[in-house]
């Protein structure tokens, strides 16, 4: 399947605050993309510009699926999910009052996603084991470790063919953070997803991203082309391995 | 299977209800029942048409004066200009509610907490400033409004207003009940929950939100549109009095907002409490009741009626293994 998202010169913002300025990044099908950056440097803003979330000042994103170009700029946020694009937000963002499954069944909300509710309720436990053990518990009262689970599995009853995934490792011990990264690697792998993925967490981002951005102040100041170039530039050098550029 | 069976029950319960009230208003002979029955009943429609909105959503709606004043005003509308019965005064005031809901929720709707309810608030003092001035109606005077001949099987008119009420309680019940368990009451619930997380999920949150005020506010509307004939009487202070907003607020937190089995027994618990007030003591000390009974519950039990009574259940659960 021909998938492909093309962020081009894209600002964004909130009120006066510019949160992006002129972002231009590409993800082609079957790639895991690695976003990294400190905290406040726009990685979420443009997560939540991709789904929908916040609408972009200037610029253009385009889906293209199966040669078919799409300007999810114009699009609602539930059009955005129907074309196969899934964002598991920061900080998880759960139904905490509900419980797991019911949780789940809201992942496949959409029309389209309703259809396929048993395949991918089926997948979403094969894949998250520890959730099916917990179907009726209150999400709310799920580890931390779970709840991240819980988050991503919610994400895949929408049948998605793009997963955003924003800070993974937010809240999680180092073991757990490892966990989930590895899982996230498995998805892409395994099943084919494409996966972008905002993360501060350099080294346990580049154990499975193909290649990858770096965002600093809303601007991508290196886009590098495979994992071993991201660890040889001196940007991150300076900014997350200590080195002296 | 299970689904398919409680809806048989509920439809029975629905027909043996209406029955009963039926048989009520021939066998019974007294007027009073009736007069005190319909403000129950009047109140059992707010409440369950408030929870919609403001149980199912978590949008705490304050309008509801402004819907209930719209209906009543609606129904002197159009007795004093086309003499019409009182099914079309409904009907119209229905349309009216779904229209003004509308309307109040593509300017509100996108405003959260406690920004929504304020809106709702400066709603109604905006509708009844409007009306007061509308001379047509009657104005800050008010009005008076000769009832029709009343229909057969009826004696009085009261009674028949009274089942018409009752007729609205199941209306209203069977919409609130549709909608809890089908997918929009999903996903207005998980607008309750989180909006974002709901918005990421597809959940289309803007059109389910003005949906459920849509729906929320042409059942206030109509619920408002009989009081006409009941009082034979509107003016623009009671008919947008902030009394129904609180009591409609107040009903469905009281009863719990997570079933729609909830705002009917927090209006039946606070209306047969305050009739037998405004009887035994005096119409005033109600409001003073309303409030005493929302701390209490707050504090309580958060989760209303509702909630005591699953909890009451778990326990006994509990006990019993």
């Amino acid at each position: 399947m021909a998938l492909s998202l093309a962020v081009t010169g894209l600002d964004a913002g909130y009120g006066a605050v510019k949160a992006l300025r002129g972002v231009t990044l590409h993800v082609e099908a079957g790639e895991t993309v690695a976003l990294l950056g400190t905290n406040g440097n726009g990685k979420s803003t443009l997560m939540k510009c991709i789904a929908g979330l916040v609408r972009p000042q200037r610029g253009g994103l385009s889906l293209s699926i199966d040669g078919l170009a799409h300007d999810l700029a114009r699009l609602t946020p539930e059009a955005i999910v129907d074309l196969g694009v899934a964002l598991v937000p920061e900080g998880r963002r759960l139904f905490s009052k509900l419980t797991v499954s019911e949780n789940l069944m809201l992942g496949a909300f959409r029309k389209a996603a309703r259809r396929d509710i048993d395949r991918n309720l089926a997948f979403a436990y094969e894949t998250f084991p520890v959730l099916k053990d917990r179907q009726r518990q209150l999400a709310g009262t799920l580890s931390g470790g779970q709840q991240q689970m819980l988050a991503i599995a919610r994400a895949l009853m929408s049948s998605p063919r793009l997963l955003l995934i924003d800070e993974p490792s937010v809240g999680l011990s180092p073991l757990l953070v490892s966990q989930t990264i590895t899982k996230i690697g498995e998805l892409n792998r395994r099943f084919g997803l494409t996966v972008l993925m905002a993360e501060q967490n350099f080294n346990q981002a580049i154990r499975i991203a193909d290649r990858g951005y770096i965002i600093v102040h809303g601007e991508i100041v290196v886009a590098a082309g495979s994992v071993d170039e991201l660890q040889d530039n001196d940007i991150v050098k300076r900014l997350y391995l200590g080195g002296v550029a | 299977m299970k689904s398919k069976s409680t809806g048989v029950r509920f439809w029975i319960g629905a027909i043996l209800f209406l029955a009963a009230m039926l048989a009520a208003t021939q066998v019974i002979r007294n007027e009073y029942p009736f007069f005190a029955g319909y403000i129950i009943l009047q109140f059992v429609v707010l409440a369950v048409a408030w929870s919609i909105l403001g149980g199912y959503a978590g949008y705490v709606n304050f309008g509801t004066s402004a819907f209930f004043g719209m209906g009543v005003y609606t129904a002197v509308f159009l007795v004093k200009a086309t003499g019409a019965p009182l099914a079309v005064q409904i009907a119209a005031a229905a349309g009216v509610g779904a229209l003004l809901g509308f309307a109040v929720g593509l300017l509100t709707l996108r405003m959260q907490g406690i920004f929504f309810s304020i809106a709702t608030i400066a709603l109604t003092i905006i509708i009844e400033t409007t009306v007061t001035n509308w001379r047509f109606v009657g104005g800050a005077a008010g009005i008076q409004i000769q009832r029709p001949p009343v229909t057969p099987p009826f004696d009085t008119y009261v009674q028949m207003l009274f089942f018409v009420q009752a007729l609205l309680v199941v209306l209203a019940v069977a919409i609130a009940r549709y909608i809890q368990r089908s997918w929009i009451g999903r996903g207005l619930q998980a607008i309750k929950d989180d909006e974002l997380a709901a918005e990421c999920t597809g959940v289309p949150t803007l059109r389910l939100k003005l949906l459920a005020c849509v729906i929320s506010g042409a059942l206030m509307c109509a619920a408002g549109a009989p009081a006409a004939m009941y009082f034979q009487y509107a003016d623009p202070s009671s008919a947008f009095n902030l009394n129904y907003s609180v009591s409609a607020l107040a009903m469905s937190l009281i009863g719990g907002t997570a079933h729609w089995a909830g705002p009917v027994l927090g209006a039946i618990l606070l209306g047969v409490t305050q009739q037998f007030l405004a009887v035994t003591i005096s119409s005033e000390v109600n409001v003073l009741i309303l409030g005493i009974m929302l701390v209490l519950f707050v504090v309580a039990a958060p989760e209303g009626l509702i909630g005591l009574i699953r909890k009451i259940g778990n326990w006994r659960a509990g006990r019993a293994t």
